[in-house]
């Protein structure tokens, strides 16, 4: 039950490669959590922050790695926009370091927003009037309306699927527990050790392996960043005016975070990919090769999949075998371009043959689809276990991590020998986790479960 | 007659029923200070166990303790007529330990009947009330089946199984109250008419047998605990004679019997309407549901001390007499047992306690409450929890106080009536542990601490039981006050530690430490049981109130009674039906009826929140 009395936290900023990302927090919790993931310049913790004045530092991952530079703000309460605690941190634009802070401060007690309620407790809590009211009446309005179909939406495909199959065996270990509790003179099988041991380790390995689809699921909702490197003059921007061509779907064209690179943003296969390019297509002709080089690098950094351009038609050079080295421990693609043309050599002759290696003709278009194929599977793995379900929303990934803790937890007590009524806390909360996913509620499923697989009644 | 002349009252609480739920109901109410009358269709049957001679068992033990630190009788009168005590799940956690006895059903009745004669201010009275007399929104009194009108302040409907019952054995079916008692027929037209939902549900019993006929020999002997608890904080221990139960097992013959005469059985031949409890199936059901089973289990329970008679637990049913004779003869030890009483299926009107506020009061009439049966609920300790509280309720609403209402995180009584109140029921609800969030702190070892305050608000706890109640909790501040300020000395443990924390070992009793540092005074030795079992839970309990507490807060948030649901167009159309239909009290109630959704509930607290801004 959402009780609006916790802390949540959400980006407040659009979608997209923003100047600035800002991570919002509100609620009891905000102030500590701030404390808890941010460093001073010199890297130690910082606990004092006075109201209302901006901190420059940085946010770091549980294991202490940093995330991003950050200016961060703490307001004191009643003086905010929700009149409770509120924590802001303004980071660097482009989703991979919002997320990252977002994750991270959900990590050290948040919970993700939903829509609208910074505004709903900005409401409850009397910061806003009547008729800003309205605004967010009809954005909970709407959902309440359109929630189930929403859910089932969101939980379309395998994911709602998957969820509630894991929840009825969860289901089925627990009646067994309860039965055992309140039907102590019927004939209930026997506490066996081992049934409980195996079915919530199956249960909580499966959740795992839901939980390592994140990635990928995460490149499905926020797009996946690519960089096209290679030296001047192999076909670069040619690649580049290709891939959009062949989508026209240019979302964005908007400086990167150097200033040598820029984004172009396009859809394949309904995966959004940011091409991240250096700043190629304005690439003079006569440019030196370690500039290019060196922007090739400013691109690799910045980028997740890197598309290493390679011109087949003339011999390599010594630039273009370092980069291919520097990328082979990567997610990377290489493409020898000018198909087209007579070749001047094989990857085999390179020593490349172990790479993913597309032939592709930017002048002719040749070879453009295998390499989009290339970047989605490259994007998306999908690992056998899950056929081909992903984790795309924080929201799920929040719970399943709280269930897979839930069913350790249980399984230390079980080795532990404790009785049913402690087993059964946490597998309620393992439960309770699936529930918040599916937006169910279990008592009655418990006792159907109870009722329908014991023999009770003395 | 009595008239009331100043009030033109003739008794400021009737309580309509003598079962288990309008004992303790009319009990209250009179000793709240009420004129209070108990009208029961049969005075020879008040307080009568129409089912297994026993009280108590997984969580209704655990309401019958807190019925006793409220101030009730059935704890009291099960620890006098007890013939065995045993706690259920010895081996498990203190939280579900739970208290059951085997009861003197003869006993049992005689010994409710003398304390409810022996109580000032309370008439018991023989008749039929058919209806009740209704004055604008208010129940003002009820008529009997001569046509005599009774005044009162409040009336509480405790009617059991009595309205439209229909009781069935094999094709034969007639209308009766239960086996031996007649129906109550006027009265459920009488609540239609007057606006209630009346559903219908169905619970069955089995054969009793002479003991004479039985041959025990071939049985297993089934004793009780040799130094049982006991329900009540003043019983010291049984009074009457202690004896046995046995255990048989049906077999493979029985069950061939009752596939071959399924289509009998008034239920498999759609002759029963009424929806029967999954807990509590018929051989019949069992047989049919789980075909693998070689066998299950009887339990023969004696139904009194000074009776043959017994009660052959878990072979209830609805065939016909000569198939009965059939299956119980078939069970080994059985083979020539006579039947002295069939048993039978009885089909029953409750109404729908959506109807209810949380006070038990109903929503359709001011002063009418309802407790037991009629709402749903099967058990003589769910009945009898929900008679005290309607007593009470009914005694401070004629006093215009404010009702009493227990919370899900203080009171099996509280997760009760919130269940019923808020979720309904589909079949007779009955109490199981893992209906109560805060499992682990409603234990039975701690009702005193948890609900003794409201007994002692209404005057219900008091005398001898008050005082024992006060000296076990003294004792128990006294015994944790030396605990936490003494540190171990040099020895077993490392020095230094309070003894509190050294007591959290599991391997540690209380016994151990007090031998080494002995106490100045002598405590109840109840009073050291709830210190060892609070310190060592401590820590379980404590991860569960966080649960507890989030309940509490939105518990705390009330909604408006006279919010018109209807014009809720943020909500679904299912949704604002389900909150049309229960009209929950606080914002926490609506949180738990099943399909609200969370997003409803947020839009709720913005709808309460803009309507308080616009009050002002």
């Amino acid at each position: 039950m959402r009780l609006h009395d916790d802390t949540i936290a959400a980006i407040s900023t659009p979608p997209g490669e923003g100047a600035i990302g800002i991570v919002r927090i509100s609620g009891n919790l905000s102030l500590s959590i701030l404390r808890s993931i941010f460093r001073n310049p010199s890297g130690g913790s910082r606990t004092d922050f006075a109201s209302h004045l901006l901190c420059y530092g940085r946010i770091v991952t549980d294991d202490n790695l940093p995330i991003d530079e950050v200016l961060a703000v703490y307001m004191k309460a009643p003086r905010t926009y929700t009149r409770e605690d509120v924590v802001e941190i303004h980071c660097h634009g482009g989703t991979a370091s919002v997320r990252e802070i977002l994750q991270a401060v959900v990590h050290a007690g948040a919970r993700p927003a939903e829509p609208g309620e910074f505004t709903l407790r900005a409401f409850l809590n009397g910061r806003i009037d009547l008729t800003q009211s309205e605004a967010v009446m009809d954005v909970i309005g709407a959902k309440t309306k359109r929630s189930l179909l929403c859910a089932a939406r969101q939980l379309g495909g395998g994911l709602g699927r998957r969820i509630t199959e894991m929840r009825e065996r969860l289901i089925r270990l627990l009646a067994h527990l309860e039965a055992w509790i309140d039907f102590p003179e019927d004939d209930i099988p026997a506490f066996d050790l081992d049934v409980f041991r195996t079915g919530a380790s199956a249960i909580a390995d499966e959740a795992a392996n839901l939980l390592a689809t994140w990635e990928g699921g995460r490149a499905l909702r926020e797009g996946i960043s690519v960089a096209i490197a290679g030296r001047p003059n192999v076909g670069k921007s040619s690649l580049l005016n290709l891939l959009l061509a062949e989508e026209r779907a240019i979302v964005t064209d908007i400086p990167g975070t150097t200033r040598d690179t820029i984004e172009e943003t396009l859809s394949i296969d309904g995966l959004p990919v940011r091409l991240i390019d250096t700043a190629g297509i304005r690439e003079a002709g006569d440019m030196a090769e370690a500039e290019g080089i060196r922007r090739s690098r400013a691109a690799m950094d910045q980028a997740e999949i890197v598309i290493l351009v390679l011109d087949g038609s003339e011999p390599l050079h010594a630039s273009d075998m370092e980069l291919a080295s520097e990328t082979a421990q990567r997610k990377s693609l290489l493409v020898i371009n000018k198909s087209d043309l007579p070749g001047a050599w094989t990857a085999g002759d390179a020593g490349l043959s172990g790479r993913a290696v597309i032939n592709l003709s930017a002048r002719t278009g040749e070879g453009v689809q295998a390499l989009m194929e290339a970047i989605s599977a490259l994007a998306v793995r999908d690992p056998a276990s899950t056929e081909g379900i992903v984790i795309t929303r924080l929201r799920h990934k929040t719970a399943l991590e709280g269930a897979v803790l839930a069913i350790n937890r249980f399984l230390a007590l079980l080795e532990a020998g404790e009785p049913p009524e402690l087993l059964s806390l946490d597998l309620r909360d393992a439960l309770a986790c699936m529930d918040e996913i599916l937006g169910v509620t279990a008592v009655d499923d418990i006792l159907d479960v109870i009722f329908s697989d014991f023999c009770i009644g003395k | 007659m009595v008239e009331c002349m100043v009030s033109g009252r003739d008794y400021d609480v009737i309580v309509v029923g003598g079962g288990h739920a309008g004992c303790e109901a009319a009990m209250a109410a009179a000793r709240m200070g009420l004129s209070t009358a108990l009208f029961t269709l049969n005075m020879d049957n008040i307080a009568q166990m129409s089912c297994n001679p026993a009280i108590g068992g997984l969580a209704k033990g655990h309401l019958v303790r807190e019925i006793d630190a409220i101030g009730g009788m059935m704890s009291v009168c099960a620890d006098m007529t007890g013939i065995q005590f045993k706690t259920l799940n010895g081996s498990k956690g203190p939280a579900v330990w739970s208290l059951r006895c085997q009861s003197d059903k003869a006993a049992y009745k005689v010994l409710v009947r003398r304390f409810l004669e022996g109580q000032s201010g309370l008439d018991i009275r023989q008749s039929e009330i058919i209806s009740l007399l209704v004055d604008g929104g208010s129940v003002v009194g009820v008529v009997d089946f001569l046509g005599v009108e009774y005044k009162a302040g409040a009336v509480v409907l405790t009617v059991g199984t009595f309205m439209n019952g229909l009781v069935h054995v094999g094709d034969k079916s007639y209308s009766a109250g239960r086996s031996g008692d007649f129906a109550s027929v006027g009265l459920s037209e009488s609540l239609v008419r007057l606006g209630f939902n009346v559903g219908r549900f169905k619970t069955g019993t089995p054969p009793r047998i002479d003991g004479g006929s039985i041959d025990f020999s071939v049985t297993e002997v089934q004793n009780g605990d040799d130094t049982p608890e006991m329900f009540s904080i003043i019983s010291s221990g049984p009074t009457l004679r202690q004896v046995p139960c046995y255990k048989t097992y049906t077999n493979n013959r029985t069950h061939d019997l009752i596939r071959v005469n399924i289509d009998r059985s008034p239920l498999y031949a759609g002759k029963i309407k009424g929806v029967g409890p999954r807990y509590c199936p018929s051989i019949e059901d069992k047989v049919v549901r789980f075909p693998e089973k070689e066998n299950h289990q009887v339990f023969l329970e004696p139904e009194g001390l000074e009776t043959d008679e017994y009660y052959v637990n878990g072979i209830s049913t609805s065939l016909p007499y000569d198939v009965q004779v059939g299956i119980v003869n078939s069970i080994r030890g059985l083979e020539t047992a006579l039947i002295t009483r069939p048993g039978y299926a009885v089909e029953y009107d409750y109404c729908n306690p959506v109807q209810l506020k949380p006070s038990l009061e109903t929503k359709l009439y001011y002063g009418l409450f309802m407790a037991g049966q009629i709402n749903g609920t099967s058990g003589y300790e769910e009945a009898a929890a929900q008679g005290l509280i309607a007593g009470i309720n009914a005694a401070k609403y004629v006093k215009r106080q404010e009702p009493l209402v227990l919370r899900r995180n203080e009171a099996y009584i509280g997760v009760l009536i919130d269940d019923l109140v808020t979720r309904g029921t589909v079949e007779p609800y009955r109490m199981f542990t893992s209906r109560a969030e805060c499992r682990l702190y409603l234990r039975q070892d701690n009702v005193e601490e948890r609900l003794s305050l409201y007994g002692v608000e209404t005057g219900l706890l008091s005398g001898e039981r008050r005082a024992a109640c006060e000296r076990v909790m003294r004792d128990m501040v006294e015994v944790e006050n030396f605990l936490a300020a003494s540190k171990t000395a040099a020895g077993d443990w490392p020095p230094g530690v309070p003894l509190i924390k050294i007591l959290k070992r599991p391997e540690v009793t209380i016994q151990n430490i007090l031998d080494k540092y002995p106490l100045n005074f002598a405590p109840d030795v109840k009073a050291l049981r709830k210190i060892e079992i609070k310190v060592k839970y401590e820590g379980y309990v404590s991860r569960q109130m966080d649960e507890v507490d989030r309940l509490a807060s939105i518990d705390k948030k009330l909604i408006n009674e006279d919010i018109d649901y209807k014009c809720l167009d943020g909500l679904s159309i299912e949704v604002r039906h389900k909150l049309e239909a229960v009209r929950p009290r606080t914002v926490g109630q609506a949180s738990r009826i099943p399909g609200v959704t969370p997003a409803a509930i947020s839009y709720i607290l913005v709808m309460l929140e803009k309507r308080k801004r616009s009050v002002h």
